[in-house]
């Protein structure tokens, strides 16, 4: 499953070498080599502790990296200055594992809040955006005046990756999108992000153990071990990698 | 003997590493936080809900405790000066120790209770729920929109609030001592008021905005920082209260040493 060919992509390039990244003694990426082009779909896999989390903060940022370098159409993120770097960070949308969603605000204003940055202003245009950000992710309009805490988790994470496409990124992350998701929601939510990351014509990073999600959002897969990036290799390659590591990981036996 | 000193000496080494670690890491906070406040972009409505959480619902907790702490103070002084015939102090004694201590010490000490906690379980659920990371990812400074308007409302709003709970403070000991005490009201207006000087009410404003200051740094620092699920919030709640106690009666020390030394 690829992104539609004959469409104009506009997404950013990342690239990623020999990142680094320690806590203490405890080294959690040993240097990652990985890499996704303008709007190619990039799921990197990998079991619980294997340090996709922290590969995704030091990709947005969140957690300084030790050595490596993190670029993102030719920026390199960790060196850039503040403007620069600032520049393609406003470019970038991230959705997140539990939707990380405002509980102070109304749905509406958390997904216009990259555009606001909660400030009220134009409200009644910031409103109306909302509406149609949310009706992209299959929700109705009376959802955009409830708090988060008044909606189910499937909704909460809809909202999440309206917020996420709101401001039009060109680069998108998504962590464990299925999460806590029954597996009719989870398939979805799969089916939904794929279909966003194809009409935006953006990059998606993607980190998941669902090996479902993985088949639906990706076209390429990468599988970290241990700090490693261990495998990488088309999506329709990922049932034939010859890697015992990955076969064993999307089969679900110990190896 | 060195196998057995270094041992010995590892762990208050590390305590003392920590202390010195966490104030480091507090005085970068501060740092950040007032930078924050003094660049673009600003947030007033955030600010001015601050001022409401932290003053206008705090004015309660604040005035009662300015009352029946002034009262108190009076029954106390009048019972303590009638051992040396000293009762006709209670007015003046009254008024300068609600003003100059007692009402930012103990009005700063309850606000702390109240907001310092708040404010750390709020920001601590933001920070364990991704929303602060989630900050980051939406092209917004969580200094900026989370921590300045907390810290500069605290700062703004205490003096206000220690200046309505001297007056309230000095009312406890004013109806106490004509009501129950027998005194005469006018003459304790007047001997209230030839005693309280002007720089008594600045060190009570300074002190208060030191105390709002650091009891909204310490509750935003700990939910900050916070970490480690619902037990981490608890935590850090419970370390904002004590933080702040502490950095108060600090504050409050130092000030007062500098002021009336």
């Amino acid at each position: 499953m690829s992104a539609a060919p004959d469409k104009p992509r506009r997404g950013a390039a990342l690239e990623i070498a020999g990142l680094r990244k320690s806590f203490g003694d405890k080294i959690v990426l040993d240097g990652v080599n990985i890499g996704a082009l303008p709007g190619e779909s990039l799921v990197i896999i990998g079991g619980s502790g294997a340090g996709k989390s922290v590969l995704l903060k030091c990709i947005l940022g969140l957690i300084p990296l030790d050595t490596g370098t993190i670029l993102i159409d030719g920026v390199d993120m960790s060196e850039a200055g503040g403007d620069a770097r600032e520049e393609v960070r406003n470019r970038i949308g991230m959705l997140f594992q539990g939707g990380a969603l405002f509980d102070s605000m109304n749905v509406w204003r958390n997904v216009t809040f990259a555009l606001t940055q909660g400030r009220a202003r134009q409200s009644r245009e910031m409103r109306a955006l909302a509406v149609e950000m949310l009706e992209k992710v299959g929700l109705e309009e009376r959802v955009a005046d409830l708090r988060p805490s008044e909606i189910s988790g499937g909704m909460q994470k809809r909202v999440a990756l309206a917020r996420a496409i709101a401001a039009g990124p060109d680069l998108i992350f998504f962590d464990e999108p299925t999460t806590g998701l029954d597996p009719i929601r989870a398939n979805k939510i799969n089916h939904l992000i794929r279909g966003l990351t194809t009409d935006l014509g953006c990059t998606a990073v993607t980190i998941t153990h669902d090996m479902a999600s993985a088949k639906i959002i990706g076209d390429k897969v990468a599988m970290l071990h241990e700090g490693r990036i261990v495998w990488t290799g088309p999506v329709d390659q990922l049932d034939r990698s010859g890697n015992e590591l990955v076969d064993g990981f999307v089969h679900g036996r110990a190896s | 003997m060195t196998d057995r000193l270094i041992p010995f000496l590892a762990r208050p080494g590390a305590a003392a590493i920590g202390l010195f670690a966490a104030i480091g890491r507090s005085a970068i906070f501060a740092g950040r936080a007032v930078w924050g406040a003094l660049t673009p972009p600003y947030y007033p409505l955030r600010f001015l809900e601050q001022l409401l959480v932290i003053g206008y619902f705090s004015l309660p907790v604040v005035g009662l405790t300015a009352l029946f702490t002034g009262a108190a103070l009076a029954q106390q002084i009048f019972v303590g000066g009638s051992r040396f015939n000293a009762e006709s102090t209670v007015p003046a004694v009254t008024v300068i120790a609600v003003v100059r201590e007692l009402a930012p010490v103990l009005g700063g000490l309850m606000v702390a209770g109240r907001v310092s906690s708040a404010m750390a379980a709020e920001l601590g659920t933001m920070r364990v729920t991704e929303q602060i990371d989630a900050l980051s990812t939406l092209r917004t400074d969580p200094f900026q929109f989370l921590i300045a308007p907390r810290v500069i409302a605290g700062t703004v709003v205490m003096p206000i609030l220690v200046l309505v709970a001297n007056a309230i403070g000095v009312m406890g000991g004013y109806l106490i001592s004509v009501y129950r005490l027998g005194f005469n009201s006018a003459s304790y207006l007047e001997t209230t008021r030839a005693f309280l000087e002007v720089d008594d009410i600045i060190s009570s404003m300074v002190k208060a905005a030191v105390f709002g200051f650091l009891l909204s740094l310490m509750g935003c620092y700990h939910g900050y920082y916070a970490g480690g699920g619902a037990a981490g919030v608890g935590r850090a709640t419970t370390n904002a209260v004590v933080s702040a106690f502490l950095m108060i009666l600090l504050a409050n020390l130092i000030i007062t040493v500098i002021v009336f030394g």
